[in-house]
This record gives structure tokens, sequence and C-alpha cells, in this order.
């Protein structure tokens, strides 16, 4: 249990998404214009996250890793399909991103306003991607790991992204020189807050 | 024909991929502490794209609108298994280095960006020429940045020491900031800054 902590905090803090690894930065400079929309997109990431690690973990343990098919007969043993991993990872994330927007559309229509127009762009989001790839490299030992790994790293690119959003709502009538100006202050704003996330570098969890 | 060398040229300069549209920043930017790594980042993207492309605009009359975000998934991933096979089998210590950043290209924004822009609606040649002039546009960038971080983050170039023996005598010290992974972003800030025409008209 106290491992699952450490990683949820972990995956927050010290390997945020943005910050540690740039993932999904394409939606990141793109959507990070004012805080509202940035939430939404925050929070649509977070929930995949929180479905899709999981089940590419079962995925990884069941079917894809070398001798991970042995449940099914021990004959299988030696067989390893882990050169499947990416297509099989991605096309997972493809599949639970158009399920979750029909249930979505269907059972809150509210929610799917807001929430809705992120959802196809999720699907090639590199964060989500990237944090299945990033599990299977961890070797995580039980399915709780892996909830708290999709979550903290969900939650961690929300913060990112609401915080950049923040800033950029605020700097939007700065003198910034004109060149500089949108993607560019963007960019190294993203990088000055990402030196400032490496004060957490320090902190263990054991 | 200046058409055709417009395709591969313009993605390098006016119309690059990262610095102007600010697609593909995702997967790479982590690779860019050493040269070596970010120049076999920078040819697989390239790889991938130009094929990729190729084959999207091959298949463009076929794909139903529909279900074309799944077909165009599925060409880019077995691509990007084959260069990460062929990584591990030719370059190990490299693909080690890579790690997940490898797959991580089939969610580069660049990649499913031209499928969507212009291989859907271009023939097969053209297609193929726009792959590759936006692959290199983004291995261009990769590889500026990885110079600047390798220079003066560790004084090597390639492996190679550069600046001289002599010079850290005198009290010159490497830059351990540029290591880090957010100076990558600030370099990309810059050279948007340096690249960006002056707009004279606002």
């Amino acid at each position: 249990m106290m491992d699952a902590m450490g990683i949820f905090f972990r995956s927050i803090f010290i390997d945020n998404m943005v910050f540690a690894y740039f993932l999904g930065m394409c939606s990141f400079l793109a959507v990070s214009k004012n805080v509202k929309t940035s939430f939404g997109l925050g929070v649509a990431v977070t929930v995949v996250l929180l479905i899709t690690v999981p089940v590419n973990y079962l995925l990884d343990k069941y079917v894809l890793s070398a001798g991970a098919l042995s449940w099914l007969n021990p004959a299988f043993a030696d067989v390893s399909l882990d050169f499947l991993t990416f297509i099989l990872f991605i096309a997972i994330i493809a599949v639970i991103v158009q399920i979750l927007e029909m249930v979505i559309e269907k059972y809150s229509p509210a929610l799917y306003n807001s929430l809705g127009i992120f959802l196809p762009l999720i699907a090639v989001n590199c964060a989500i991607l990237g944090a299945s790839l990033f599990m299977q490299e961890k070797n995580f030992s039980s399915v709780g790991q892996s909830v708290a790994y999709g979550l903290g790293s969900g939650l961690g690119w929300l913060l990112a992204i609401v915080g950049i959003a923040a800033i950029r709502e605020k700097i939007r009538y700065s003198k910034i020189p004109r060149r500089l100006q949108g993607t560019g202050i963007a960019f190294i704003i993203t990088g000055l807050m990402g030196i400032a996330f490496m004060a957490f570098l320090g902190i263990s969890f054991s | 024909m200046s058409k055709t060398i417009n395709l591969i040229t313009a993605p390098l300069s006016k119309a690059n991929p990262v610095t102007v549209l600010i697609l593909g920043i995702c997967s790479a930017l982590a690779v860019t502490a050493k040269l070596k790594p970010a120049i076999v980042m920078a040819l697989s993207v390239t790889v991938v794209t130009a094929l990729s492309n190729l084959i999207i605009s091959l298949l463009r009359k076929g794909i139903p609108s529909k279900i074309r975000i799944i077909v165009q998934l599925i060409v880019v991933a077995t691509l990007v298994i084959l260069v990460d096979q062929f990584l591990k089998a030719f370059m190990y210590d490299v693909s080690k280095q890579l790690s997940v950043f490898v797959g991580l290209i089939i969610t580069n924004c660049i990649v499913m960006g031209r499928l969507e822009a212009f291989a859907m609606g271009h023939k097969p040649l053209e297609s193929l020429l726009d792959g590759i002039g936006n692959g290199l546009g983004y291995g261009s960038i990769l590889v500026i940045v990885a110079f600047f971080r390798e220079l003066f983050g560790s004084g090597t170039l390639l492996g190679y020491q550069v600046i001289p023996q002599g010079l850290y005598d005198f009290g010159y010290i490497n830059n351990g900031l540029m290591i880090l992974p957010p100076m990558a972003l600030i370099i990309i800030g810059i050279i948007i800054w340096l690249q960006k025409p002056e707009e004279d008209s606002k």
C-alpha cells in the first residue's frame, strides 16, 4: 500500500509527465491559453490515464511479456509477444477513448459538451501512450500500483497545464518582445516551471 | 519542379513543424541531451513520416473517413515497430538510451498531422517528399538543440572531447544545467525567437 502511495506522489511531482519527460506537449501548448479549457482537458487526460494504464498493465502481464501466456497452456511458457506492444497499446487506447466518448455522450450530455471535444485529441496525446510504456518499463508488481501510477501521472499533467494556463492568462498584457509572443514565451515558461519542479527531486518516498 | 523541391525545403525553414507549427515536441526533447541519440531519433522519425505518408497516400481512396484515424494509427504503429526492432538489432545501446521514446513516435503529432493534412489529399510521390521534408525539418531542430546541449553541457560532440583541456585548466566548467530536461524547452524558445519574422503590420 505504501508503495502505491509512493508511486502516486512520485508520478505527480518528480516524474511529472510534462516537466520531466515533455509528454503531451502538443496539446499542452495548444490548449493552455485559458484556465477553463485546460482544466477540462486535464480532467479528460486524467480519466483516460486512470483507465488505460491498468488495462494495459493487465494486457502486458497476461498477454505480451515473455512467458505471459503460460496461464493459457504451459506449452506457451517461452512465447514472447513483446514486439506487438506498441500496436496493441495504441489500439487499446483508441478503443477506450472511443467507448468513453460514447458512454459520456449517452449518460451525461453536459459533461460531453465540456469534455467531449477533447476526447478524440487524447487518443493521440503522447502522455497517454507514454504512461503505458513507462508503466511497462517500471515492472509494477500489482494492479494497484499501476492504478496509482495512472492517476498520479494524470494529476501531474493536470497540475502542469492549469499552472501554465494561469501564467499565460496573467502575462497576456505584459510587454514581451514581439517575436517571442505566444509560443516562444510559452516554451520558456515551461522550461522555467520545469526547473522549479526539479526542487521536488530531493524528496524520497519509501 | 520548383514546387516539388519546395515540398522538401519549406518544412526546413518557414514551415518548420517544430518551431512554426508547434507539432511533435512531445516525444523527442528528452533525447536531445546528447547528439548521437538525437540524430538516430531524427532519422527514425524521417523514415516513419516518409513511409507512412507514402502508404496512406496509396490507400487514401480506399479508407472510409469514419475509421481513418484507426487505419492511420495501425500503419504508423507497424512502421514504428519495424524501426524499433531494427534499432534493437543493430544499435542496441542507442535504442536503450531512447527507451520509450521510439514507441512515442506513434503519437508524434507531426506524423499524424501530415497524414491528415497532406497524405489524405495528395499523390503518393508528393506525399513521400512531404514526409521526408517534415521529418528532416523536425530532425534539424532536434540536432541543433542536441548540439548546444552536448557542447555546453558535457563539452563533447558525439562523445568526442571538443572543448580543449586548456580551457578547463583555466577555470572553465561544464554547464550542468544544460543536461537537465528543461533547458531543451528554453533553447527551442530561443530558436523560435530568432526564427520568427518581424511582423511590422501589427
